[in-house]
Formats: C-alpha cells, sequence, structure tokens
C-alpha cells in the first residue's frame, strides 16, 4: 500500500494516522491532515471528473477554493452531499467519495462524445441550438440537458444533522490570517480591541506556510504559530479556522460559514455540523489574499496541469508531488519558487518562462541550482487524453504572437503561473467599486464604501515586508479608534526573496493549422473560441459576454478566469480591461451547505407554535387541528371513522339542536384603557361608539384609509374608561399595530393605551338554543335571563370560583355567549364545561363547523374582507356612521365604488341541491362560452348547510342584489367541475336574527 | 441586515423592526373637509426618490413604538433616526 507521489518527510500531516477512504469504489488511505484531493494525488490519481459541456477528462488544477473541476458527491457521517471541493473538504475515516457528470464511469464517459461534436456547442448554444421545434423543450431538450448538465445528486433523505446559527459582535472582524491577516489581528488586540480572525482553511497562516520566508528568524511558519498562539491565550479574541466568511452585507454585517465537525470522525450529540455565523463589526479587515491565474494554452484542461501555487503547497503541506516529470510555465518568479522546492525534492523541472531571459533573485537561485530555464518559451498544447504526457512547446518572437521553434518535450505535470489575482470578493459586495491596478493586471478595492480595509495581496501588496507593515498598522490604528488605546509594537524583521517584474502575458498563440481547445472557465467549459464568437455576434458589454458564454458564472465565480475573459475581450475589442469593467461579485464566496442556511429553523422549529391553555384537551380527543398563523386550532374532533365533512356536520347540526363549545381563544384581543378610549373607537370603527354605556358589547368595523375593511369583531365596555377589543386571529398583531400607529403618530394628543391582551384570557363560546340552559348551570347564582343578560351584553361573575367575563355575542348566529377567564384557568374551565353540559347534549366544535354556521347565517369573514371589499359589498352598510367622520371614510365616496353595478354579497345553491360549490369557482353567464368567459362574480365560501341540509355558498358577484333568483353557472377549472347555480340572499338561516336575541 | 438605532432602546437588527412607509406623508385632520384631489394625494400618491427618504419604522419586536429613519434609498446609509415626535431636518 505505497503512495508514488508521497514524500518521505515534507508535510504537515500526520503520518502516524492512516485514514482509509474510497474513490469510485477503489479502497485507498490517506494520513490524518489530507484532503481528499491530496490524498488522491498521492496515489497517483488524477482523472476525477468529466468537464460540464464537453465531457472532457478532468483533473485537480487548485489547493483550495479556486478549485474548478474536482468536485465530488462524497458520502461521510451517514450523509450524501453534492458537489463538495475536493481540494477542501478534509479527508475522514470511511468517506467515500465518487466523481460527477459522467456515466457509466469517469475512465469510459458516453457523453464525451461532445467533446467530438463541439462544433454543436458553441457559446449561446442553449439559446441556439434547443429552440426548435418549440414542443421538443419539455419533452426532449430540457430532460437531457439537466442529465448532462448534471453536477451532483441532492439526497433526498432527511438531513439528521444540527446546524446553528450564531450572532457576534466584534471590534475588528479580520477575514484570512495570512501574513497581513495575523500582523492587523495581533496589532488590534494588543490594544484590547475585540477581534474575531476568521480562516477558511484548517490551518492558520495562509502563504506562511508555503512560502521560503523568515520573520524574526522565525520560518513563516513558527512565527505564524507562535502569533496564534498568543492569540488564541488572550480573552479578547476569538480565532476560528475551517471559518469561510463569505458575504458583506450592509451595516458591516458579514456572514461566516464555519465547518464545525465535517472532519472529526466521532462528535458528542449537540455538536452541530456546521454553524453560519452572522458577525456586527465595527471594522473589518480584508486579508482574503489572492489566488493565481493561469496562462491559457490549447489543451489547458488536460488532467495533470496545475496552478504553479498548488504544486508548491501540495508539496509543502501535504508532502504530495503532483509530478515526477514537471514542466514550469510562467510569466513571473513566484512559479521559481515551486521549481526551486520540485528541485530539493530531487524532482528535475524544466522551466519556461515567456520572459526574455533576465535576472532577479529568485531567478539566479534557480540558475545555481542548475535549473534548466528556457525564456521566451511557452506551452503550446499539452497532449495526452487523460493526463498529460507531453507538451509541445514554442519559442516565442519578440512580439510573441509566433513561434521562432517548436518541439515536443516529454513531461507527466505542467504547472502554470500567470500572476496574482487579489481576492476582492468581500472587498466588491461591500459595496467598493474596484478599481484597476495596471502594475499587476488586476482590480483591487478602491474608495471605502462601508467599515472595511483591504491589506495585503488583497489589497495587491504581494511582498511580505509590505503586507506585515499594512496589517500592523491597519489592525492598530482602526482598533485604537475604537479602545481608545495604543500599543506600540515594534514590526519584525523580514528575510524574503525579492521578486523580478512579470510579463504581461496571458494567453498563448496557436501555430498556423493547429486548433485545440484552449479554455478559460474550466468549470463551465468556455473556451477562447467561445468568447471571440460572443463578440463576433455583438455582444459588448461584459456582463452580456458573461451570460451569454457563461464565462465566471460556475461555483467557482471564476476565481481563476475572470480575469483571462477580460483580457480576452479588451485585446479584441481593443479596449483597456479598466474599461470593459469587471461582472458582480456576489455571496456566497463560496457554495455553503443549505443546511446551514437554514439552521435550527426545521420542522417544529420552523416558526413558533401558538396553542391554547385547552389544547392538550384537544389532543386527548381526537382533534385534527389546522393551523391559523402560528396557532394550532381544532378543526374537528374525529368520533370513530368520521371524516371531515361527516365530523363537521355533526358538530355544526349539534350546534343548531342543541348546544356546542369552541375553543376562541385565538381571537385577538387587546385591552384598551385611558379618557380618550370612546373618541379613539369612534375614529378607528365605522359605527357610533360614543354612547355605548358600560358593560355593553358592540360589533364593530374597522375600515383602512382607502376604504377597504381591515377588520371586525366586537369591543365591549368594561369600565369609564376601559374597552376589551377582539379581533380576528388572522388581523390581531395588523390591528394591534394600526391602532399603535394612529396613537403614536397621527393623534399622540389623544390619551389612550393599546396592548395585546390575546394571551391573557383563554376562551371559549358557547352555542346553541340550550346554551343559556348550559350557563344557568355554570353561573348557578347568576341571572342570565334575556333580562339581565341581554344580546350583546356583559357580565363579570366567578366561575366556579375563578373570575371570568361573560360575553353575551355570537359568531355562528345562535343564541351564544364567550366565557373568558384567565389562560391558567382555561383547561379548569374547559373541562368544567365539559362536564356541566353533558345533560344538555353540549359537543365541543372545530373551526370547520363554526365556519359552516356562520357561512350558513351569511356572516362575513376572511374569505369575504379579502383586502378588496367595502363596507356595502358585504352588506355592511348598516354600520357606516354618515354623521361621524372615521379612519376611511372619505374614500368611501369614490366614484368606483359608489357604482350601481358594483360586487355584492350573495348566497348560491345549486340547482340539484346536492353540488358542493368548490370554493374559488367563478360565476359565468354560460359554462360553454369562448374564453375568455366574462367573469361575474366569484364564489367566496362554501359550507353544507346543516339547518337545510344542501350545500350553500357565498359570493361577491356584480350587481348582486339584483341577481337574486336568476341561475348562472360556478365553474372552477382547478377542480374540474360546472355547476349550475341559483343566486339566493345571503342570509340563508334565520335573515331577521331572531335567535342571537332569543 | 440594517442595523437600525431605535431612540428608546438602542442599535438592533432590522428583523426587529417592520417598515411603515413615507414618514413625512400627513393626514389630513380628522372632522375637516378635504377636498377629493387631497384626499387621493394623501391615500395614494407616494414618492419613491433615490437618495435619502425620511421613513417610518416600527419596532415591534421591542418597544412597539413607531421611529423616524432618515435613510439613502440607494445604498441602506442611516443618516439620523427620532422619535415620532421629533423632527429629522
Amino acid at each position: 500500500m505505497s503512495q508514488p507521489f508521497r514524500l518521505n518527510k515534507e508535510g504537515l500531516i500526520n503520518r502516524n494516522k492512516k485514514i482509509s477512504f474510497t474513490f469510485n469504489g477503489k479502497k485507498l488511505f490517506g494520513y490524518e491532515g489530507d484532503t481528499i484531493a491530496s490524498a488522491l494525488i498521492a496515489n497517483g490519481i488524477h482523472l476525477v471528473g468529466r468537464s460540464f459541456k464537453y465531457h472532457r477528462p478532468r483533473g485537480f488544477f487548485g489547493a483550495g477554493v479556486e478549485e474548478p473541476n474536482a468536485k465530488f458527491q462524497v458520502e461521510f457521517n451517514g450523509h450524501s452531499e453534492p458537489n463538495v471541493n475536493a481540494t477542501e473538504m478534509e479527508l475522514v475515516e470511511g468517506l467515500s467519495a465518487t466523481s460527477q457528470n459522467c456515466w457509466p464511469s469517469v475512465n469510459f464517459d458516453v457523453g464525451a462524445i461532445n467533446n467530438f461534436l463541439k462544433m454543436f456547442f458553441p457559446a449561446g448554444f442553449y439559446y441556439k441550438t434547443f429552440m426548435w421545434p418549440k414542443s421538443f423543450w419539455y419533452k426532449i431538450y430540457e430532460p437531457f440537458i439537466r442529465k448532462a448538465a448534471g453536477l451532483g445528486v441532492a439526497s433526498i433523505e432527511k438531513d439528521k444533522e444540527r446546524y446553528e446559527h450564531k450572532f457576534e459582535y466584534c471590534d475588528l472582524l479580520v477575514t484570512g490570517s495570512g501574513p497581513s491577516g495575523l500582523a492587523s489581528a495581533y496589532a488590534a488586540a494588543k490594544n484590547g480591541a475585540k477581534v474575531i480572525l476568521a480562516e477558511d482553511k484548517p490551518r492558520f497562516g495562509g502563504t506562511l506556510l508555503t512560502d521560503d520566508v523568515s520573520i524574526d528568524n522565525l520560518s513563516g511558519k513558527d512565527w505564524a504559530e507562535k502569533i496564534i498562539t498568543e492569540l488564541k491565550s488572550m480573552p479578547n479574541v476569538t480565532v476560528k479556522n475551517r471559518s469561510q466568511v463569505f458575504g458583506y452585507y450592509d451595516h458591516n454585517m458579514l456572514v461566516m460559514f464555519e465547518r464545525v465537525s465535517d472532519h472529526l470522525e466521532k462528535k458528542s450529540k449537540f455538536t452541530p455540523r456546521q454553524r453560519l455565523w452572522y458577525i456586527r463589526a465595527k471594522e473589518t479587515i480584508l486579508s482574503t489574499g489572492s489566488i493565481e491565474r493561469p496562462i491559457v494554452f490549447g489543451n489547458n484542461d488536460t488532467p495533470g496541469i496545475f496552478l504553479s501555487a498548488a504544486a508548491k503547497e501540495y508539496m509543502k503541506v501535504y508532502g504530495v508531488l503532483v509530478g515526477k516529470k514537471p514542466l514550469i510555465f510562467t510569466n513571473n518568479d513566484s512559479a521559481y519558487e515551486t521549481a526551486l522546492e520540485f528541485k530539493k525534492n530531487n524532482v528535475e523541472p524544466i522551466i519556461l518562462d515567456t520572459r526574455e531571459e533576465h535576472s532577479s533573485e529568485l531567478v539566479d537561485e534557480a540558475k545555481s541550482k542548475g535549473i534548466d530555464i528556457r525564456f521566451s518559451h511557452g506551452v503550446i498544447v499539452a497532449n495526452g487524453y487523460k493526463k498529460v504526457k507531453s507538451a509541445k512547446i514554442g519559442k516565442l518572437n519578440k512580439d510573441k504572437n509566433s513561434f521562432e521553434k517548436i518541439e515536443t518535450i516529454d513531461c507527466d505535470c505542467i504547472c502554470v503561473s500567470g500572476f496574482w489575482t487579489p481576492s476582492v470578493h468581500l472587498a466588491s459586495q461591500s459595496g467598493n467599486k474596484l478599481k484597476y491596478e495596471e502594475k499587476i493586471d488586476a482590480f483591487i478595492p478602491d474608495k471605502k464604501k462601508q467599515h472595511e480595509t483591504s491589506v495585503g495581496a488583497a489589497n495587491g501588496s504581494f511582498t511580505l515586508e509590505e503586507s506585515l507593515k499594512h496589517g500592523f498598522e491597519n489592525g492598530s490604528n482602526l482598533s485604537a479608534k475604537i479602545t481608545e488605546t495604543k500599543t506600540e509594537i515594534s514590526i519584525p524583521n523580514v528575510n524574503e526573496k525579492k521578486y523580478g517584474a512579470h510579463d504581461k502575458f496571458w494567453c498563448m498563440p496557436l501555430p498556423k493549422n493547429e486548433n485545440p481547445k484552449r479554455f478559460v472557465d474550466f468549470q463551465n467549459d468556455v473556451s477562447v473560441s467561445d468568447i471571440e464568437i460572443a463578440l463576433r455576434e455583438g455582444y459588448r458589454s461584459i456582463e452580456h459576454v458573461k451570460r451569454y458564454t457563461t464565462l465566471g458564472m460556475a461555483t467557482d465565480q471564476g476565481r481563476t478566469s475572470n480575469l483571462n475573459g477580460l483580457q480576452l475581450v479588451s485585446n479584441i475589442e481593443n479596449k483597456i480591461v479598466p474599461e470593459v469593467g469587471h461582472t458582480t461579485f456576489r455571496p456566497p464566496f463560496t457554495p455553503i451547505t443549505i443546511g446551514t442556511i437554514v439552521g435550527r429553523e426545521v420542522g417544529m422549529e420552523y416558526m413558533p407554535t401558538r396553542k391554547t391553555p385547552m389544547h392538550e384537551w384537544h389532543e386527548k380527543n381526537n382533534a385534527v387541528f389546522v393551523d391559523a398563523g402560528a396557532w394550532k386550532r381544532p378543526r374537528y374532533y374525529k368520533q370513530g371513522s368520521e371524516n371531515l365533512f361527516e365530523a363537521s356536520k355533526r358538530e355544526a347540526k349539534n350546534v343548531r339542536e342543541n348546544v356546542g363549545i369552541c375553543d376562541v381563544t385565538t381571537l385577538g384581543k387587546i385591552d384598551i384603557k385611558g379618557p380618550d378610549a370612546a373618541e379613539f373607537l369612534n375614529r378607528v370603527y365605522t359605527n357610533a361608539w360614543m354612547k355605548l354605556p358600560v358593560g355593553k358589547a358592540r360589533y364593530g368595523l374597522m375600515l383602512r384609509e382607502d376604504g377597504i375593511v381591515m377588520d371586525d369583531g366586537t369591543t365591549t365596555r368594561i369600565s369609564e374608561n376601559h374597552y376589551h377589543m377582539t379581533t380576528t386571529t388572522a388581523q390581531a398583531a395588523n390591528v394591534l399595530s394600526h391602532l399603535e400607529y394612529y396613537l403614536q403618530i397621527v393623534w399622540p394628543e389623544l390619551n389612550v393605551n393599546v396592548v395585546s391582551t390575546t394571551e391573557q384570557w383563554a376562551g371559549a363560546a358557547i352555542a346553541g338554543p340550550k346554551s343559556r340552559d348550559m350557563l344557568s348551570k355554570l353561573y348557578p347564582d347568576l341571572d342570565v335571563s334575556n333580562d339581565a343578560l341581554p344580546f350583546m351584553g356583559y357580565k363579570e361573575a366567578e366561575f366556579f370560583g375563578v373570575p371570568s367575563r361573560i360575553f353575551r355575542i355570537s359568531f355562528s348566529g345562535e343564541l351564544a355567549y364567550e366565557i373568558n377567564v384567565k389562560s391558567d384557568h382555561g383547561m379548569f374551565m374547559w373541562e368544567k364545561m365539559m362536564e356541566v353540559g353533558k345533560e344538555f347534549g353540549n359537543q365541543p366544535y372545530g373551526t370547520e363547523a363554526l365556519s359552516t354556521l356562520r357561512i350558513e347565517m351569511g356572516h362575513v369573514a376572511g374569505p369575504e374582507l379579502d383586502g378588496r371589499t367595502i363596507p356595502s359589498d358585504v352588506s355592511l352598510n348598516g354600520l357606516v356612521s354618515k354623521k361621524k367622520d372615521f379612519i376611511g371614510k372619505n374614500s368611501l365616496g369614490r366614484e368606483a365604488f359608489n357604482v350601481e353595478s358594483r360586487q355584492k354579497i350573495v348566497g348560491l345553491i345549486p340547482i340539484d341541491r346536492k353540488s358542493s360549490i368548490p370554493e374559488g369557482s367563478h360565476i359565468v353567464q354560460d359554462q360553454n362560452a369562448k374564453l375568455p368567459n366574462p367573469k361575474l362574480g366569484h364564489v367566496s365560501s362554501s359550507c353544507w348547510s346543516v339547518e337545510n341540509n344542501n350545500p350553500f355558498s357565498l359570493a361577491i358577484m356584480k350587481d348582486g342584489k339584483n341577481m337574486i333568483g336568476k341561475k348562472f353557472f360556478a365553474v372552477s377549472p382547478l377542480k374540474n367541475k360546472s355547476i349550475e347555480v341559483e343566486v339566493i340572499s345571503s342570509h340563508y338561516v334565520d335573515p331577521e336574527g331572531k335567535r342571537v336575541r332569543s | 441586515m440594517l442595523y437600525i438605532k431605535c431612540p428608546y432602546c438602542g442599535l438592533r437588527a432590522q428583523k426587529e423592526f417592520s417598515y411603515g412607509g413615507d414618514a413625512t406623508v400627513k393626514r389630513p385632520n380628522i372632522n375637516e373637509e378635504v377636498s377629493r384631489e387631497d384626499w387621493d394625494n394623501f391615500v395614494y400618491m407616494r414618492k419613491s426618490p433615490r437618495g435619502k427618504h425620511i421613513e417610518l419604522w416600527q419596532h415591534i419586536a421591542g418597544c412597539r413604538q413607531w421611529i423616524k429613519v432618515q435613510r439613502d434609498t440607494a445604498t441602506h446609509e442611516i443618516f439620523q433616526t427620532a422619535k415620532v415626535t421629533e423632527e429629522i431636518r
């Protein structure tokens, strides 16, 4: 079980702990501290996936977030996750990874035929190829594209893992623990600031782990370790690894994704898998570093081609060689470090440098070590299908547009470096308009928009000395402003190699008659020719070129492709890059799991559940619940094998014949107090309130300023300056805000206070012809006669020893009462009612029966008060005072509200007296008329009338009252029903309202 | 997510507040005659400025007070917050 590409000593992995895993079914092993990528490369595996469009073989390209190719379906800890970046995912025991986007296997992929049909897949091929015939799209093209383009497969199993959200506040958030980040965090911490230092990778230090530098005579790695150890010991500092700050939002709110336990074999029960941090930072240091960009050449996507810094990282961090016959292709000095690292490990590299013969500290060191350096050279095309075997290289002429000499040399990997691109994503997200820095051919942050400061490579400074200096200075200055403490820190001595200037060269020309694919964006398979086509077809804006070619639109957000794409566009268009501009950077910087976004808000925790004090009783008595906002309300109480229809019919019938009780705790209740309370109600409601006596309730109607009905309910005068308002369950919160708005803003001179008491009172309605008999048993000492407690009367009395309020109000249209007791006594009240009510045939009834009762009485509710109706539409104009002003009154005079034929509420019964009319049905004259069939109205509420034993509906209908007696059709294309109906009065039962007064 | 300074409670996250529209609109006085045009302007007509705007927010998950917030509608920058009884200039 030897690993052919593992070095003997190098690296920061734990060689004492082997970890076994499988890749595409093959059993392999790596070490603790490996990523999936480093373990596979150690095992000599490079072919790991197929490309998005052409299904070309692809291998690893990077060593971190920049990786465009190696996205795996990974199974570990009992779940399956798609699109996992193999260069970031740490190896855990028993992990199983499989390649995506290939069938039947990564070695033999049927889709690879696309590579030979590439003339059919140019830029914009979705828009061109699949346009015709139109009918093919849904059935043939779309499913085919989905399958072919498929990345990973999301699991359909319930995610058993725990995810958490955390809210945090700090003085300084530092994003990235490279040299500038460490320096900033350290300086701020010394000033006493509350600091959070976030590092995306498992190891702190960034480039200090891989660069050959020393700080205060310590190696970069040792210095980083020293600083981190000290930071960890400080109580004002939080240090987090495996934590990616991925989004910069308004008012310095940053969001961080922490991989808490994905790398652990075992974890304790409540350890979350991942955690989302919402961090409100006073200042932010963006020390996100930079990402190497490639040089574009022929077949530059062949497995075995790496970014040169990635090759170095594999050697120095993981002790892994990406190849044993490396070709280094560069336009700058940094790749020389990679070459020297190969050399140190006894591997002979060949360097192809696009620059003309020159000299710098690094170049001279490579020369002195005897490394084969070929100036003015570059790779034209890589040979090999599933792995690089050789490269056709060329000596460039002076203008670098043709070749003086072409030859082929053997190699097993190509390490490419086209200079560095600062990671400006977070700065851009913060609102910072970027500026183009000619010196480094890349964008860097411009003027601050929020409290963000970019330092180090993220700001375009590529030397250690400068990065440290900026880090210390900014960390110190920014924190000193907050803590008003300044601790002097001496900037350490640095020893680093000086770089020479880079070559502004980024794309190899092609010899005549050769046309290999030259990829700009690997993940989305966008090549040089695609961008050329887009420009030829007239796309000019970079945002359009991006969308047409999909350049930079993959999950890697074009980290390695954006600038090369821009260079290409600017070259062809003869513009300079800043004129072309850049596309928008959007969060998240790297893909994050849906689980983390959702956090704990799943299942029961999705939203709060409101239960009435009698909830347990309902549960025990087979209540079937329905959601009313956050409330759970009994819809019906199931007896035996009853269904909804049977149960609700039984319950409603029992109310009409005997007596029933209903839990009405959920109704909104608002306590209103103050000397101006009557005046306030008079302005809020459409009807008169100044003369309501103490001990009486009144039904009230509330409008919005535009005249539309907002809510209805009863309000009772408890004492001189004290009222108890009820609202519908749905509108409770809105009505409270509405009242507060008028009291605080419009009429602050009114001395009135309002407060919600919904949760303070438990309520039960007792309804039915026998309700008075039952009430007299509940209150044996109280006179409950019609004279003593008339309709709309109110009394306070003890209910078996507990204080209670009795309201004689009715929603069901029957003789009815509503009893309120303090919430704590709700269950006591309910059980007592069930006990006492037995002899009267009392049964509990749910919302379905409640609806039936109110519908057949013609009482309006939510479906009629739907935000489109004014009082006269729903026959409530009797409640609209002509004498006084109130909220919304002026709007009622609007022309459209007073048209004779305006919609009005009516009742509907089916001609056959059998067919239930679906709610939402449209009322039409002729069911067979040509579409669009003129709509005369709609069915708002439907029930089975228990009084008349046939279906009955309420409808809002044009010129409704004049339609009574006429016949129409209620059609519901959704339910595929058309029912002939007759229009009748909306008051189907007891139209005179005798029962409630009896 | 915005960070809004409630004049009663201090800096709080946006999710504690609900938006309440333009704070500069004045309702015609109750019990006073108002022309149809003035009324319709009050009910329906709103400016939608780009830039500085004074708006109402209610601290619904806090003190339940309605407050004034002067905010840049394009950048979300908040310049000033005040009690509804106070003026923002």
